[in-house]
C-alpha cells in the first residue's frame, strides 16, 4: 500500500535539509570571497527562520496534533502507531531548538568571518544538526528516536574538529566522538532489549507492554522480567550521555573548551534540548509503566548531576569551562522535576517544568554564550580576568552578560532564571521529593559563587584591552536571547502558557 | 477611599528613576546625587502619604491593596497591601534611604569611595530601595520571596564595590549564606503552598494554619525560619553579618542594619507567626532559647571587639536577639516589644552607623585604641552624638532603645498559654543580664573613644597617617586582653597579593593623606547634620512616646496572634 505523508508535518525538518543542501550547493560553486561567507550564512539564517516560521504556522493552526508516517489502522491496534506527531510538545522543543538554531547561525557568522574554517561545510554540518534536533522531539518509535539523535550528534563531531589548525579542537571532537559513539551503543543495546521484549517499536505500544494492559506478544510473563529493567536503564544512560548527566559527564569541560564557541553554545542547548526531548519521550510516553524503576534513578542521576556539574564549576578559570560545569548543573535541574514525572498524576506538570526550565534556560545560556564569543576575539585565551572591566569597557555587552549570569544564578533582576527554580521548586516539593529540593536548594548556592564572582568581575576596573570591532552578527545575537530573557522575566507566563499540555500525540 | 495606586507607586518612583541612569547617563552625570535625592525625596514624600492617609483605625487590616495577577501558572499574584505592621517599616526604609542619599549628595562622601562611580552607586540604592519596599508591601509568598532576594545582588555590589579591603570575601559571605537562608525559605513558602493550594497572606492569615498537619507546620517553620533568622540574624547563623557591616560603606551599613535585618524580622511577623500557629507554637522555646544565646553572644562579642563597626554590628546581633525573643512569647506585649525593638533599632543602629563612618572618615580607622579617645574634646558634637546614640541603644528609658526591650522581657515573663513559663522565665532573667552587658559595652566603648584625654593633634595626624602599618604595637592601655587576629584583621593592609590584585583600590592615595587628614579632621558638617537630625528627632519621640508606634501595631498583632492564643 501506499504510505501517505503529510507534507506539512514534515515541513520544519524538510526545509532545513533543503537549506542544508542548498548551501553546500552554493559552497560549490559561488567564488570564495569573504562576501560569499555572509551570503552563505544569510541562507542558512533564511532556512532556519523558514522553518521557524512553518513551526509557527503548526502552532497556530489548531490544537489537534497532526501525525504522519503512521501504521495503517488495521494494523495499529487501539489507539493507532504513528512515527511522526506534531503536538505541543513537538512543537515547543521545535520552537526552541530553531530559535537556539538563528542565535547559533548568527554567532557563526561572526566566528567564520575570520577565515580559517570552511564555510559550507560549516553551515552544512550546523543545518544538519537542526533537521535531526526538529525531527527528535516528533518521533514516537525507537528506531526515529535512534536516528534522529545520531542526526543531531554526528554533525557535531565535524564542527567540532573544524578548527583544523587547532589541536584542542581535534582532541575535543575525538573525545566527544568515542564518548558519543560509546553511549548510542549503550542506548542501542538497551533499545534492543526493549524492542525483544514488547515486540513494538512504538512508544504507544510500548507503553502498553510496559504498563501491563496488552500482554507482552509471544510471551506470557506475569511480571516484566529483569531484563525489561536493563533495558530501561541502558536506554537512561545512552540519553544520560546526551545531556551529559552524571556519571556520564566528563567529556563536558574539554569538548566546549577546545570546540568553536558558537559549536559550544549548540552542545550546551540544541543537543541538551534534544537529549531531554528524547529522554522525555522514552521515559513518559513509552515507559511511564515502569516508572517504579527510572523515578529514582532519575532523582538521584539529578541530584548528582547538579552537585557535580557546581562542584567542578568553582574551580576554573576558562569562561567556557565555567559554562561547561554550570550547563551541566543546569541539567540536573531540568533532570529533577522529571523523577515526579513517574507519578502519573502529575506527569503533564512535571514535564511542563523540565521544559519551561529549559526554554528558559536556553535563553540565558545563549545570551552568556554570545558575550563570550565576543569577548573571545579581542582575548584568545577567554579567561575570567579577561571580563574584568567589560561592562565598563563596553557597557551593553557587560550589562547583558551581567543580567544573563545573574539568570542563571536565579537571583533577581534576573527573574525568569528564578522563577525557573521555583517552577522546579515548586514541582519537587509537590512531589514529595523534599531530600532533592534540599540537594537543590545547597545546589543553587554553591552555584551562585561562581556566578557572583564572574558577574563581579565584570564591574571591576581592569586593564584596557585591545578593542577591534565586533562584527555587525554579534549584535543580533546577543540581542535575541536577552530580549528573550528580559521578556520571560517579566512575564514568565508565557512559558508556562507554551509548555503546560495535556498529553502526547 | 481605595488608594491602591499608592504602594505601586512607591514602588515605581524608584524602579523607573533607574531608567534615566541607563538610558541618559550623560545628561545626569553632573547631578548624580541630587537626581538620588530627589527620587527618594519623592518616595520618602509618597511613604509619609501613605502613613497620612493610613487609616489608624484599622490598622489591624491591610489597606491601599493591589491585587492583580501576575504568573497564574504559578499562583503567583501582585498583592501589595499596608497594614500596622508593614507601614512604620516602609516609613523607615524610605526615610533611611533618604538620608543616605542626603548623606552622599553633600561633603566629603563625594570625594571619598563614591566618587567612584557614582552613577553606578545611584542605580544600586535605588534597586536596593524597591526590594526593600516590596518586601514590606508584599502580601504574597512567592511575591514576598521575590522582593526579598531583590535586595542581594545590589547589597552585593554596595559591599563589593565600594567596600572597605576584605570586600571581596565579605560580600561573597553575604550573598552566598543569605541565598542559603532564602531558598531554604523558598521550600518553606512552597511546602505551605503545596498543602494549602494558596499564596496569599492575607488568606493564609484568616486560616490560621488550617489545612496544615502540626508536623508540616513545625517542617515548614523551620524552613521559613531559617530563611528569616539568617537576614534577622539570629545566632548561630550571624557570622556573616560583621564581615558584612565591616567592610560596606556607611551607607551600606546604614541601610543593611536599618532595614536589610528588619525583612527578617518583620517575616517573622508576618508569615511564619501568623500563618504556621502550631508550628510557631512548637518552635517557640528554642528560638526563645537561641535569642537569648544571640543576646549574650552578642553582648560578649561586642566586649571583645577593637573596630568600632564591627562593635555595633555584633550589638545588632543582640539587639535582634531581643526582637526574637519577643516574638517567642507568642504574647501581644512580647510581639508588639519585638516591632517596636525592630524599627527603635533601625533608627538607633542607623544613627550609629552613620556616626562611625564620619568617624572613619575622619580618622581612617575605625580601630578604638587606635581613635585614642577623647572625642568630646576634640570633635564635641560628633562626641555627643555619639554618646547619645550609644546610650540610646544600650536601652535608655526615655529613648526608642527602651520600649521594646523592655516590653519583650515583659512578654517573656508571661508567655503565651502551652509554652513552659518557667523556661521563659529563665530566658527573661538571661535577657536582663544581657542588657546589662549591652550598656557595659557601650559604656566601655564611649569610655575608650569619647572620653579620656585627648591625643595631641600633631599625633593625630602621625596616627593617621601611618594608620595600619602597626596599629597593633603600640600599647593599649584601656583595652581588656588583646585581641584575636580576627578582629583587627579587617584593619591591617593585608599585603598586596592576597588584597585580591584584580581589585584596584578606588580609596585614598596614601600619597594625598596627611593633607587629608588635616582637612577631614573637624567637627559634625552641615550635611551630616541634616542626615542625622531626624534619626535623633525620631529616637526622642519614639522613646517619649512610644504609644504613637504601638496604637499602629497593636490592633495588628492582636489579629496574627488570633491563631496563636
Amino acid at each position: 500500500m501506499i504510505q501517505q505523508i503529510d507534507y506539512f508535518v514534515i515541513a520544519p525538518p524538510l526545509v532545513l535539509a533543503l537549506a542544508a543542501g542548498l548551501v553546500l550547493l552554493l559552497d560549490a560553486f559561488l567564488p570564495a570571497r569573504p562576501r560569499t561567507r555572509t551570503a552563505l550564512g544569510l541562507v542558512a539564517l533564511a532556512g532556519v527562520l523558514v522553518s521557524l516560521g512553518f513551526v509557527g504556522a503548526q502552532a497556530a493552526g489548531g490544537a489537534p496534533a497532526r501525525s504522519t508516517f503512521c501504521v495503517p489502522p488495521d494494523l495499529a491496534g487501539p489507539g493507532g502507531a504513528c512515527s511522526f506527531v506534531t503536538d505541543r510538545f513537538t512543537l515547543v522543543f521545535a520552537g526552541l531548538v530553531l530559535v537556539a538554531g538563528v542565535v547559533v547561525v548568527l554567532m557563526s557568522m561572526t566566528e567564520l568571518a575570520a577565515g580559517g574554517i570552511p564555510v559550507g561545510e560549516w553551515y552544512f554540518l550546523l543545518l544538519c544538526t537542526l533537521v535531526g534536533a526538529v525531527t527528535l522531539p516528533a518521533s514516537r518509535d525507537l528506531i526515529m528516536l535512534v536516528v534522529a539523535l545520531e542526526l543531531v550528534s554526528l554533525p557535531v563531531f565535524a564542527l567540532t574538529a573544524m578548527k583544523r589548525y587547532d589541536g584542542r579542537a581535534s582532541e575535543a571532537a575525538v573525545k566527544l566522538f568515542v564518548v558519543s559513539v560509546v553511549s548510542t551503543a549503550v542506548m542501542l543495546f538497551g533499545v534492543s532489549l526493549l524492542y525483544g521484549i514488547a515486540g513494538t517499536v512504538h512508544l504507544s505500544r510500548l507503553a502498553a507492554v510496559f504498563s501491563g494492559q496488552s500482554p507482552a506478544p509471544g510471551m506470557a510473563w506475569e511480571t516484566l522480567p529483569a531484563v525489561g529493567t536493563v533495558g530501561v536503564v541502558l536506554v537512561v544512560a545512552g540519553f544520560a550521555f546526551k545531556i551529559a548527566a552524571v556519571p556520564f559527564h566528563s567529556w563536558a569541560a574539554d569538548v566546549y573548551q577546545g570546540a568553536p564557541v558558537p559549536v559550544a553554545a549548540l552542545l550546551s542547548v540544541i543537543s541538551k534540548a534534544a537529549g531531554f526531548a528524547g529522554l522525555i519521550l522514552i521515559l513518559v510516553a513509552g515507559l511511564s509503566g515502569q516508572a517504579a524503576t527510572w523515578a529514582p534513578i532519575v532523582g538521584i542521576v539529578a541530584a548528582l548531576t547538579m552537585t557535580a556539574g557546581n562542584l567542578l564549576a568553582l574551580r576554573q578559570r576558562s569562561a567556557v569551562r565555567l559554562l561547561a560545569w554550570s550547563s551541566v548543573a543546569q541539567s540536573g535541574y531540568i533532570l529533577a522535576p522529571l523523577a515526579i514525572a513517574g507519578d502519573t498524576s502529575s506527569h503533564t506538570t512535571a514535564i511542563g517544568t523540565s521544559m519551561a526550565y529549559l526554554v528558559i534556560y536556553a535563553a540565558m545560556n545563549l545570551g552568556a554564550f554570545a558575550v563570550v564569543m565576543l569577548v573571545s576575539r579581542t582575548a584568545t585565551r577567554n579567561e575570567l580576568d579577561d571580563y574584568r572591566g567589560l561592562a565598563l569597557r563596553e557597557p551593553a555587552a557587560g550589562l547583558a552578560l551581567a543580567f544573563c549570569l545573574v539568570c542563571l544564578a536565579g537571583l533577581p533582576p534576573g527573574l525568569a532564571g528564578l522563577f525557573a527554580k521555583v517552577f522546579v521548586f515548586r514541582e519537587i516539593v509537590e512531589g514529595g521529593w523534599g531530600w532533592l529540593a534540599l540537594v537543590m536548594a545547597v545546589n543553587t548556592v554553591i552555584g551562585l559563587y561562581y556566578y557572583a564572582v564572574w558577574a563581579a568581575r565584570l564591574f571591576t576596573p581592569g586593564v584596557a584591552a585591545v578593542r577591534r570591532r565586533p562584527p555587525p552578527a554579534t549584535w543580533p545575537a546577543i540581542g535575541v536571547s536577552l530580549v528573550a530573557a528580559v521578556l520571560f522575566s517579566i512575564a514568565p507566563q508565557l512559558v508556562l502558557d507554551m509548555t503546560s499540555f495535556t498529553a502526547f500525540g | 477611599m481605595e488608594m491602591g495606586w499608592l504602594p505601586v507607586v512607591l514602588l515605581a518612583v524608584p524602579l523607573l528613576g533607574t531608567l534615566p541612569l541607563l538610558l541618559a547617563p550623560q545628561a545626569l552625570h553632573p547631578r548624580l546625587h541630587t537626581y538620588g535625592l530627589v527620587l527618594s525625596g519623592l518616595t520618602l514624600a509618597l511613604a509619609v502619604l501613605l502613613a497620612a492617609t493610613f487609616d489608624h483605625s484599622r490598622g489591624a487590616v491591610p489597606q491601599f491593596e493591589v491585587d492583580q495577577a501576575w504568573i497564574p501558572g504559578l499562583g503567583l499574584r501582585f498583592h501589595l497591601g499596608v497594614d500596622g505592621i508593614s507601614l512604620p517599616l516602609i516609613v523607615l526604609t524610605a526615610l533611611l534611604t533618604f538620608l543616605c542619599f542626603v548623606y552622599l549628595c553633600w561633603g566629603s562622601a563625594r570625594k571619598g569611595f563614591a566618587g567612584a562611580r557614582p552613577r553606578a552607586l545611584v542605580f544600586t540604592l535605588l534597586v536596593l530601595e524597591v526590594g526593600m519596599l516590596g518586601t514590606f508591601l508584599a502580601l504574597d509568598l512567592l511575591l514576598f520571596f521575590v522582593f526579598f532576594e531583590i535586595v542581594l545582588v545590589p547589597m552585593y555590589f554596595l559591599i563589593g564595590i565600594w567596600g572597605g579591603t576584605g570586600r571581596r570575601a565579605a560580600s561573597i559571605k553575604f550573598i552566598l549564606y543569605t541565598l542559603l537562608g532564602s531558598v531554604v525559605m523558598l521550600i518553606g513558602l512552597l511546602l505551605v503552598w503545596a498543602q494549602t493550594g494558596t499564596l496569599d497572606i492575607e488568606a493564609l492569615n484568616a486560616a490560621h494554619g488550617a489545612g496544615m498537619s502540626r508536623s508540616v507546620q513545625i517542617i515548614a517553620f523551620i524552613a521559613i525560619g531559617i530563611g528569616l533568622a539568617v537576614k534577622t540574624p539570629m545566632w548561630p547563623l550571624h557570622t556573616w553579618l560583621p564581615d558584612a557591616h565591616t567592610e560596606a560603606p556607611t551607607v551600606g551599613s546604614v541601610l543593611l542594619a536599618g532595614v536589610l535585618l528588619k525583612m527578617g524580622t518583620y517575616g517573622f511577623a508576618r508569615i511564619a507567626l501568623p500563618v504556621l500557629p502550631e508550628g510557631a507554637a512548637a518552635v517557640a522555646p528554642w528560638l526563645g532559647a537561641l535569642a537569648v544565646v544571640g543576646i549574650i553572644y552578642g553582648a560578649l562579642a561586642c566586649l571583645a571587639q577593637r573596630d568600632l563597626k564591627r562593635m555595633i554590628a555584633y550589638s545588632s546581633v543582640g539587639h535582634m536577639g531581643f526582637v526574637l525573643l519577643g516574638f517567642a512569647t507568642l504574647t501581644p506585649v512580647g510581639v508588639n516589644g519585638a516591632l517596636f525593638a525592630n524599627v527603635a533599632h533601625g533608627l538607633i543602629t542607623g544613627l550609629l552607623f552613620f556616626l562611625a563612618g564620619a568617624v572613619k572618615d575622619r580618622y581612617h580607622t575605625a580601630d578604638m585604641p587606635s581613635l585614642g579617645g577623647g572625642m568630646l574634646a576634640t570633635l564635641p558634637r560628633l562626641g555627643s552624638l555619639l554618646t547619645f546614640a550609644a546610650i540610646a541603644s544600650l536601652g535608655l528609658p526615655g529613648l526608642a532603645g527602651f520600649w521594646g526591650e523592655m516590653l519583650a522581657l515583659f512578654g517573656a515573663f508571661q508567655p503565651a498559654n502551652g509554652l513552659p513559663r518557667g523556661l521563659f522565665l529563665t530566658y527573661m532573667v538571661i535577657g536582663g543580664l544581657g542588657a546589662v552587658l549591652t550598656a557595659a559595652y557601650f559604656l566601655l566603648m564611649l569610655s575608650r573613644v569619647t572620653h579620656g584625654r585627648p591625643r595631641a593633634v600633631a599625633r593625630d595626624e602621625d596616627v593617621t597617617s601611618d594608620e595600619g602599618v602597626t596599629p597593633d604595637e603600640r600599647p593599649v592601655v584601656p583595652l581588656g586582653p588583646p585581641q584575636a587576629r580576627s578582629a583587627t584583621a579587617t584593619l591591617e593592609p593585608s599585603p598586596a597579593p592576597v588584597r585580591h590584585g584584580d581589585e584596584p583600590s578606588d580609596g585614598h592615595d596614601p600619597q594625598a593623606e596627611p593633607q587629608e587628614v588635616r582637612r577631614a579632621v573637624d567637627d559634625v558638617r552641615r550635611h551630616e547634620l541634616l542626615a542625622w537630625t531626624p534619626l535623633v528627632a525620631l529616637i526622642l519621640l519614639f522613646g517619649l512616646w512610644p504609644g504613637l508606634l504601638l496604637t499602629l501595631t497593636t490592633p495588628a498583632v492582636q489579629t496574627l496572634l488570633g491563631a496563636v492564643s
